[in-house]
């Protein structure tokens, strides 16, 4: 295989990464073209590149997480910077030092990407302005997770050709999910059509004031959909009685290839994972190899978070250069 | 020999009446003497000229958290009373919520020793419902009655128990004493969340419907018709449960209620991108609340404005919004707060001074707020017009935690006597 062309010269005009909220369709583009190019260099053997020698980047989780942590770690070392993995249990930060205090702990010693996820909405935003250097949003509370955005809509845009006028439906807990937040807004920045299928408990109250139909049935809100997003049943974030069994929940809201039939024939089955199999996807159809992009969407992953990490520190290399003159 | 004062061309506003005019009032010792539109100056009187600005009685704000004790690294006794005496508040009820709690005589005597050491404004303490807050077993609130509490609440926290709070409020009538609650259904709602809907949605945060409101609300008004005993409820913050209010009162039920300065000038939007000055209980609603709690004012439907001023510190506040503490200080901003609604003529002066002085004396049988002869001489001389920029390091409270920092505001006090003394001159 040839040697992908050179890195277009794309810029983005954010410092920092925190949330879809705020990126207009030119900047989703800029990112997807630049994510483009990393799928290319990501199937050779040789996949490193000199882009981001010299740079630090720490990813600073207070959850736990393993697919976007080694998302962005393998993202990071391929374009060549020091990758440094920060586990903070939350139980630890609630002994003493506080979310700013390691912050600015961290910040002393001059990363020049910081990756941040944590269990708070807002905790990201608040980091970012306390910090020198840029931020990532790796998802924050039930607020945004921006990279799933981005890597979702890749995979939608390599498999269709296109995002706007398509039909997606986002299924299952939306309530607790960053991951539909963000696709929410970035799928109507693009132009699709946007519909969430929800028990009314799962339905956040207003969802619909940002831009969705809201169905509470799965075959009525499937109906001709070209995409299909699934989301985790998060049970961890549930206390009280939100969903009966998740045995019902399955029964109601598990999408098997009979819900899956009022679908366009084409339509694209995508997770952002862990996936629960036998509560909100039935392992047949999350392992159909003609239906399911929930592998190809890991490996956009890896692409689309080059593509962040590398647009965010030309902008880095402005403001030194500005600095020093 | 008592010390006499002419305040000379002072425009002299009656809350209680309405009566607004220009005249002379007369304190001699710590009561007003005479006032009136031809009263003057009696000879070797001290001579203060009003130069034509409002004088009214001090402010009584109903409900302002202390730190002292239990947490004096964010407010004292001592700043507490400085910041009332530059926002014009001659007297403050502090929340018994301190640490060890006021739910006993020794704590509310401490207080009122230090609040009588410092001489400031004057310091009034509520006391407790329940013991330690818990809402199980009734504090003593005769015998606190007996060392000076003038009403009895436990802060933020609900008595869920609807006989716990049933016997409190038969047992309290019979002894005069006014139970605050604070109103709202524990499950539904709770401390600290936003209002539900498309904002909390955005920005994925726990959420209280207006509903949860309305319930706690429900829920005390049924147990007023029960009993018959007077109760006030500490704060409203939606139209719906204002409905229920004024209801309540058009059926003769002994209710009254307040709102804070800051639900009438804000609403959830100003939360912004997770700004925790403004996570408060209850949290902030939509414009339209807002709207309804104003006009509930105006049509005296809602009888008193606090300021809920609630002091927190750096450490607490630059939190993630979900963990940050609640609350907003409020002494200095309360009264340039309520001129602002007189100013876009929302409501009008003597109905928003009405409720933070004449009003909340009655409810809670206080001799201050009073524009009559032989009332306390405790006053405001406020400057209607100037107008001035709030700089939250400049404020006297220990803690900074404004939501109006950077607010351009218009009128404030210029000069605050308590006793007869002034306790605070611009």
């Amino acid at each position: 295989m040839s040697a992908p062309g050179p890195i277009p010269e794309l810029r983005l005009p954010q410092e920092h990464l925190l949330g879809i909220q705020g990126l207009s369709p030119a900047d989703i583009s800029t990112i997807l073209d630049l994510s483009d190019h990393y799928v290319e260099l990501n199937r050779q053997a040789d996949k490193k590149t000199a882009t981001l020698r010299g740079r630090t980047q720490i990813n600073l989780f207070f959850e736990p997480s393993t697919r976007t942590q080694s998302s962005f770690e393998l993202a990071g070392k391929r374009l060549g910077a020091d990758v440094v993995n920060m586990s903070v249990k939350s139980s630890s930060i609630k002994k003493g030092e506080t979310l700013l205090d390691t912050a600015m702990t961290l910040n002393a010693m001059h990363p020049d990407l910081l990756v941040v996820r944590h269990g708070s909405s807002g905790a990201v935003n608040l980091l970012a302005q306390k910090v020198n250097c840029s931020v990532i949003n790796a998802g924050d509370g039930r607020h945004e997770h921006p990279t799933q955005a981005l890597l979702d809509a890749l995979t939608i845009r390599r498999r269709k050709g296109r995002i706007e006028g398509l039909k997606v439906a986002i299924c299952g807990d939306v309530a607790h999910s960053r991951v539909a937040r963000s696709n929410i807004l970035l799928l109507n920045t693009m132009g699709a059509e946007v519909r969430v299928v929800a028990p009314p408990t799962l339905t956040p109250p207003g969802i619909e004031r940002m831009g969705v139909t809201v169905h509470h049935n799965m075959k009525d809100g499937l109906k001709d959909v070209d995409i299909v997003m699934m989301l985790r049943l998060q049970l961890e974030r549930m206390q009280g009685a939100f969903i009966p069994s998740t045995r019902e929940f399955y029964h109601m809201f598990g999408l098997d290839y009979d819900k899956l039939s009022v679908a366009q024939p084409d339509a694209l089955i995508m997770h952002p994972g862990p996936m629960n199999r036998g509560v909100e996807i039935d392992s047949a159809v999350a392992d159909d190899i003609h239906r399911s992009a929930i592998l190809e969407q890991v490996e956009m992953g890896v692409a689309v978070r080059m593509a962040v990490l590398d647009l965010l520190t030309r902008n880095l290399s402005d403001a030194e250069t500005a600095g020093v003159a | 020999m008592t010390t006499v004062r002419a305040y000379i061309n002072a425009r002299i506003i009656n809350p209680k009446t309405g009566e607004d005019f220009t005249g002379t009032l007369v304190t001699e010792g710590e009561a007003i003497s005479a006032l009136g539109p031809d009263v003057t100056a009696p000879s070797g009187a001290e001579v203060i000229d009003c130069q034509g600005h409002v004088l009214a009685p001090g402010l009584i704000d109903m409900r302002v958290f202390v730190g002292e004790p239990g947490a004096e690294h964010q407010e004292t006794i001592e700043t507490a009373t400085l910041a009332a005496a530059v926002g014009g508040v001659t007297t403050m009820i502090v929340m018994p919520t301190t640490d060890p709690p006021v739910d006993e005589v020794s704590i509310l005597e401490m207080i009122a020793r230090r609040a009588r050491k410092i001489n400031r404004t004057r310091v009034e303490v509520m006391g407790a419902i329940t013991k330690n807050f818990e809402g199980k077993a009734m504090a003593e609130i005769g015998l606190m009655q007996d060392a000076g509490a003038v009403a009895f609440t436990d802060g933020d926290e609900v008595i869920r128990n609807a006989r716990v709070l049933r016997r409190a409020l038969s047992y309290a009538d019979h002894l005069g004493a006014l139970l605050v609650t604070h109103a709202e259904d524990p499950d539904l709602g709770g401390p600290g969340l936003v209002n539900e809907g498309e904002m909390a949605t955005r920005l994925g945060l726990p959420a209280s419907p207006v509903m949860a409101e309305v319930m706690g609300v429900n829920r005390d008004l049924s147990l007023i018709e029960l009993t018959g005993a007077r109760c006030h409820i500490a704060q409203l913050s939606t139209a719906a449960a204002l409905d229920r209010i004024a209801d309540a009162k058009s059926r003769g039920l002994p209710v009254s209620c307040g709102v804070s300065a800051a639900h009438l000038s804000l609403n959830e939007v100003d939360i912004g991108e997770y700004r925790t000055f403004f996570r408060m209980v209850p949290p902030l609603r939509s414009e339209d609340d807002r709207r309804a709690l104003v006009e509930g004012i105006a049509n005296g439907t809602i009888d008193v404005v606090v300021s809920n001023h609630c002091p927190r510190d750096q450490e607490e506040k630059r939190q993630p919004f979900e963990e940050a503490a609640t609350g907003a200080v409020g002494l200095e901003t309360l009264l340039p707060i309520l001129l602002e609604l007189v100013h876009k003529g929302e409501a009008d002066l003597p109905t928003v001074l009405r409720a933070v002085t004449s009003r909340p004396a009655e409810l809670l049988g206080l001799e201050e707020g009073r524009m009559e002869v032989g009332a306390p001489a405790d006053l405001v001389l406020i400057d209607l017009n100037s107008p001035w920029v709030l700089d939250a390091d400049k404020l006297h409270s220990k803690s900074k935690n404004t939501p109006f920092d950077g607010r351009r505001l218009q009128g404030r006090t210029i000069r605050t006597i308590v006793r007869g003394r002034t306790v605070f001159a611009l």
